[in-house]
Formats: C-alpha cells, sequence, structure tokens
C-alpha cells in the first residue's frame, strides 16, 4: 500500500536518529576537536532534511515540480531576522506562529496564482515567483540588499521567566532543530496517510478522474502548497538562527535547485527518502568541495548515476533492496501472465506491510 | 416512474474547428433504463457523452437533467448532481488500492474528506460503501491489491464499481467492455443488467451482442447526428440502421 513501507525501513531510520541524536556521546571520540564542526555541519543537514521533506509533499505526493520552495526557505530567514529587535533576543513563542503565519499568508496568495497550471508551466509559475522575491529582497533597503540582514541574538525559548531551552548553546540548538525535523515528519507521515493524504494520491495519479469523481481539486493543491510552503519557512527560520544571518542566496533558484537534487537522492513521494536525501547531498557536497574546486561537475555526475541506477533513490533502496527484487521476478513473471499493467509500479508495493 | 425523462438534449451542437463532431442531437434518457448508443467510429459517441458529463461545454443546445439545465456546469458540479460517469481508456488510481479508489469515490457524496476525519461514523460509511460496491462487481477478493497489480478485466470493473460508489442516479458508461475477453465481458454485461433495478445507464459500447441484450432503447448515430433512436427491436429490425451501421461496418463492430 501507498505511504506504508517495510519494517527495515522504520528500522534503519530508527538507528539513524538514535546514531544522531546520540552524536554528542561519541562526536568527540571520533572526531576530536573537529566535533563542534561536525555539530554544526549535521545541525544545519537537519535543517535542510525539513525543507526538502516539505517540498516532498508538493513534488513527491502531490507530483507538482516547483522550482520556487525557497522562495518560502527565504521568506522564513527573513521573517525572522526582520522581525528581531537589534538589542535583546526574540521570544520564540511569538517568532514560530509569526514565520508560520507570514509564510501561510504568502502561500495562500501565490497558491491561488500557480496552482491553476500544471507541469512545465507550474515549474515556471513558481520559479518566477521566486525570483521575483529574490530580486525584490535584494534591492531592497531595508532587508540589506544582497548583504542581508544579521540576526544579533537567537530567539529564546523561555517559560515563565526561566528558560526552557538555550539555543545559542549549539548542542540545545541541534536537539532543537531534531526535534523540529521529528515533529514535521510525524506530521506528513500522519498527513500522507490520512484521507486528506489519499485525495493527493489520487490528484497525483490522474487529477482528471479527482474531477469528474466530484472533488474540488485545486482547494486540495492549495492547502498542500500552503502547508508545504510554512514548513520550509521554519527550516528557513531554523537556517536563519544557525547562520545568524539572512541572505538573499536562500532565495534564490539555486536554493530551490538544490533541494530539487536532495529530494531526488533521497526518494520522491517517501517522506523519509528526503531526510536520507539530504544528508547524502552535504556529505557529497564537503568531500567533493574539499577534492577539487570544480566539485560541481563531480556533483553533476553523481546526481546523474543516482537518477540512472536509483530510479526512487536512496528511500527506493531501502524499500526494495535488489537483491530483493531478482528473488520477486520469476514470481512476477508467472503472475503477470495474463496481466495488462497499465503503470509501470512496482508490483512490490502490494507485499509490503 | 418508470417513463421519467431524467436526461434530455435538445439541439445538442459541438464543434472542433471545421468538425462537427455531435451536430443537432435531440434524445432522452427515462428512469432505470438502458439507453445504449451506437454508431461507427468517429460518429460522435464518446463527444456527446463528454457533452452529457461537462467535460467539454456544448458549442450550442441544452441539456437538461431532472428539467435542470445543466450545461456549462462544471464536471465537478455534474458529478455532484448525480451524473457518475466510466472514461473509455481505463481510469483509475493506479497506485492506490481497490479499496482506497472505491473509498475515494464514494468518500466526495458521503460528507466529503474532511467529514470522514471528524467523525468515525463516517468514515465507517464510506467504508462500508466502497466493500459493498466491490461486493456488487464481484472484486472483494481483490480489496487490498494496489490497482496496477490487478488484471486489465478488473480494472475496467473497478472502474464501474468506482462510479457506482459516487451512488449517481444516472450513470454514463463510455465502453465499459472495450478490449475484454469474452468471460469477461459476459460477467460485465451480467452486471450491468442486475444494475436496472437502482440505476439508470446510458451506455456507450461496440459489442453487439452485450447491446441488445441489455438496452431497452438504442440510439443509432453517424457522423454527428441521430440516424435513429427507438426500441431495442425496432432498432434491430431497422433497414437504415442495418444498411449504415450493422452492413457496411459489420466487421468494424465485431472487432
Amino acid at each position: 500500500m501507498l505511504h506504508r513501507y517495510p519494517k527495515r525501513a522504520a528500522f534503519i531510520m530508527l538507528i539513524l536518529t538514535t546514531l544522531i541524536a546520540a552524536f554528542p556521546l561519541w562526536g568527540e571520540v571520533v572526531f576530536g576537536s573537529q566535533a563542534n564542526f561536525i555539530l554544526e555541519k549535521l545541525t544545519l543537514m537537519l535543517i535542510l532534511a525539513l525543507f526538502a521533506m516539505s517540498l516532498d509533499l508538493l513534488v513527491g505526493v502531490l507530483g507538482l515540480v516547483s522550482l520556487g520552495h525557497a522562495l518560502f526557505f527565504g521568506l522564513g530567514a527573513y521573517t525572522l531576522a526582520l522581525a528581531s529587535p537589534d538589542f535583546s533576543p526574540a521570544s520564540m513563542w511569538w517568532m514560530l506562529p509569526l514565520v508560520m503565519g507570514v509564510s501561510a499568508c504568502v502561500g495562500l496568495v501565490i497558491g491561488v496564482l500557480v496552482i491553476r497550471t500544471k507541469g512545465i508551466f507550474f515549474i515556471m509559475t513558481t520559479l518566477a515567483f521566486g525570483q521575483m522575491l529574490y530580486y525584490f529582497i535584494s534591492t531592497s533597503q531595508f532587508a540589506g540588499g544582497t548583504d542581508g540582514v544579521f540576526i544579533m541574538f537567537r530567539p529564546s525559548l523561555e517559560l515563565g521567566g526561566s528558560t526552557l531551552l538555550d539555543l545559542d548553546n549549539p548542542y540545545s540548538f541541534f536537539y532543537f532543530c531534531l526535534g523540529m525535523l521529528l515533529v514535521g515528519y510525524l506530521f506528513l507521515r500522519w498527513l500522507t496517510r490520512s484521507y486528506f493524504g489519499q485525495v493527493l494520491d489520487g490528484i497525483h495519479d490522474n487529477e482528471h478522474r479527482m474531477q469528474a469523481l466530484g472533488y474540488a481539486t485545486s482547494g486540495y493543491k492549495l492547502i498542500a502548497f500552503v502547508i508545504a510552503g510554512v514548513m520550509a519557512a521554519v527550516a528557513g527560520m531554523l537556517a536563519a538562527m544557525q547562520y545568524g544571518f539572512a541572505n538573499p542566496a536562500q532565495l534564490g533558484w539555486h536554493t530551490s535547485g538544490e533541494v530539487l537534487m536532495m529530494l531526488i537522492l533521497g526518494g520522491m513521494g517517501t517522506i523519509f527518502g528526503p531526510i536520507l536525501g539530504a544528508f547524502a547531498y552535504e556529505i557529497l557536497l564537503y568531500i567533493y568541495e574539499h577534492t577539487t574546486t570544480h566539485w560541481p561537475i563531480l556533483m553533476g555526475v553523481t546526481i546523474i548515476v543516482a537518477v540512472l541506477i536509483l530510479p526512487r533513490g536512496i528511500a527506493g533502496l531501502i524499500i526494495a533492496p535488489p537483491w530483493h527484487r531478482k528473488r520477486q521476478t520469476s514470481a512476477e513473471i508467472v503472475g503477470k501472465e495474463s496481466k495488462a499493467s497499465v503503470s509501470a509500479q512496482p508490483v512490490t508495493q502490494s507485499k509490503e506491510d | 416512474m418508470r417513463d421519467e425523462i431524467v436526461l434530455a438534449t435538445h439541439g445538442l451542437t459541438r464543434r472542433f474547428g471545421g468538425l462537427v463532431a455531435v451536430n443537432d442531437v435531440d434524445f432522452d434518457v427515462k428512469a432505470n433504463e438502458i439507453h445504449a448508443i451506437l454508431g461507427p467510429n468517429g460518429a460522435g459517441k464518446s463527444t456527446l457523452i463528454n457533452l452529457l458529463s461537462g467535460e467539454i461545454p456544448p458549442s450550442e443546445g441544452q441539456v437538461l437533467y431532472r428539467q435542470q439545465p445543466i450545461q456549462g456546469k462544471s464536471a465537478r458540479q455534474i458529478a455532484r448532481m448525480g451524473i457518475g460517469r466510466s472514461h473509455q481508456k481505463t481510469n483509475i488510481f493506479p497506485r492506490l488500492t481497490c479499496l482506497q479508489n472505491c473509498e475515494l469515490a464514494a468518500r466526495i457524496h458521503m460528507g466529503g474528506v474532511f467529514g470522514s476525519w471528524r467523525s468515525r461514523q463516517t468514515a465507517q460509511k464510506v467504508s462500508e460503501r466502497a466493500q459493498e460496491v466491490l461486493d456488487t462487481c464481484q472484486l472483494n477478493h481483490r480489496a487490498y491489491t494496489t490497482a496496477a497489480d490487478m488484471s486489465y478485466g478488473e480494472q475496467r470493473q473497478l472502474q464501474i464499481a468506482m462510479v457506482l460508489a459516487t451512488a449517481p442516479s444516472l450513470m454514463l458508461l463510455d465502453e465499459p467492455m472495450a478490449g475484454m475477453g469474452r468471460e469477461e465481458t459476459a460477467q460485465v454485461t451480467d452486471l450491468l443488467a442486475s444494475l436496472t433495478d437502482r440505476y439508470t445507464l446510458v451506455l456507450i459500447e461496440h459489442d453487439m451482442d452485450s447491446v441488445f441484450r441489455l438496452a431497452d432503447r438504442i440510439t443509432v448515430m453517424v457522423d454527428g447526428c441521430v440516424l435513429e433512436s427507438g426500441p431495442t427491436e425496432q432498432i434491430r429490425t431497422s433497414e437504415k440502421v442495418r444498411d449504415v451501421y450493422l452492413g457496411r461496418h459489420d466487421e468494424e463492430a465485431i472487432a
């Protein structure tokens, strides 16, 4: 069944999560003095994973490829940067709802306009809106132009006057990001398995048929677009806290393209795949950057090879490992003799869960 | 009740550029009858169904559903008024299970997605309805199979099940038996015959045996125009129909 995966997927994800959560325990032993730097990288990966996951709701689940998703990422960063007071930390209890509210409103306005389009036109319109905001921000005085805006104090998380979590501490912030990613993941997991998620799957498969059944598909697509935007904005806010500034580069189509590559690498439509994709992409990027100055070539080749041999990304490797696939083919052939399959969906899905 | 006219068209016309696909068509469908539309390829049968279901707007003319004009309404609005349709090409959700396909269809007419979210009762009713139509279409043994993994004939049956799940009062079926084997055709014919006490059907079909067995009335179309319309016996013995369709296009009709 769709959005139900074999137990080993959950098992692998659980092990990886535990490993990452326990990093403060083993980090210094393995990386020595570099542990702090690695922790910073891991925090960034967690943030990008949340960002990639939000895009998966659009691209993987709904089937709408957006090349302007960084718009929301940057919007989250700028909302935090511009709303933060200069000489004191802002409260997280205000900032999080503010970022979510602003991105939801912007998502609603842009969504109404772009959701009417499909395929290449959806790509172009989302790209256009992303670039519009990019040029607006990078030429605006109030937003610091191309330099961006610095955030002097990270927002604080207080309850009744006492600090709940000191976000200035890299370790606390790391756990805060891990928590946000987990909440995001559980939310999307619940959403894709809900009745609402089923409608999104239906629209992905055959929007025309959904309309013929009586569904107002635009409304559902709009809701999904706004949800994806809000999650990306939260990721953007975390990124701005991590970097200490909001920069126009976070808005541009480069960022949208990068997150799309994480998605392809990780496996679209699986929700947990993009998390793996974000980590894989960042690790590869780090290795390539330190190998050669021409790292984009290496990255490009990697993505091409990944698409060729892993069409369903790293997640596909976990859901249906190659050795598993071979075992199934003989059974498949017998079963398929009398069947005319309409789509190239792998038969493995029915055998899961 | 039986003679109540459910659907009627007046001067229905659709042009595609210079081509007149449907030309000044008047026909009506009575409650609880099976009304078949026959005609050689390119006669405008599918265009007519698309006009009735709101998938394309007519160039001229009127469509009345229970005395209400429905031309110009969207496919979604017409679906929600109780006109369900199946498509000529297999049109299901391949990645969802058989049961989920039917649930999607049933849900929209039973409180919708958010209703099923809010109340366990609605979700239960939707699920029961989906099971019920799978029973009717003899697909219950396939309930948890991904639709893409089912045989072609089963997928066609699922398509009918989905139309049934929307609880329509009028069903428009575009070649439900296209590409099916003899056994499957007989099965679907039986299924459709069993539906007449509850539903009104408009049927486009090439399989002559099934059409003459099932239909109460038949409308024959040629080149976008109605050649003849009447009870099955009248069409079976009509000289005009024999010349144009059964005679000249005999081989094509069988194929």
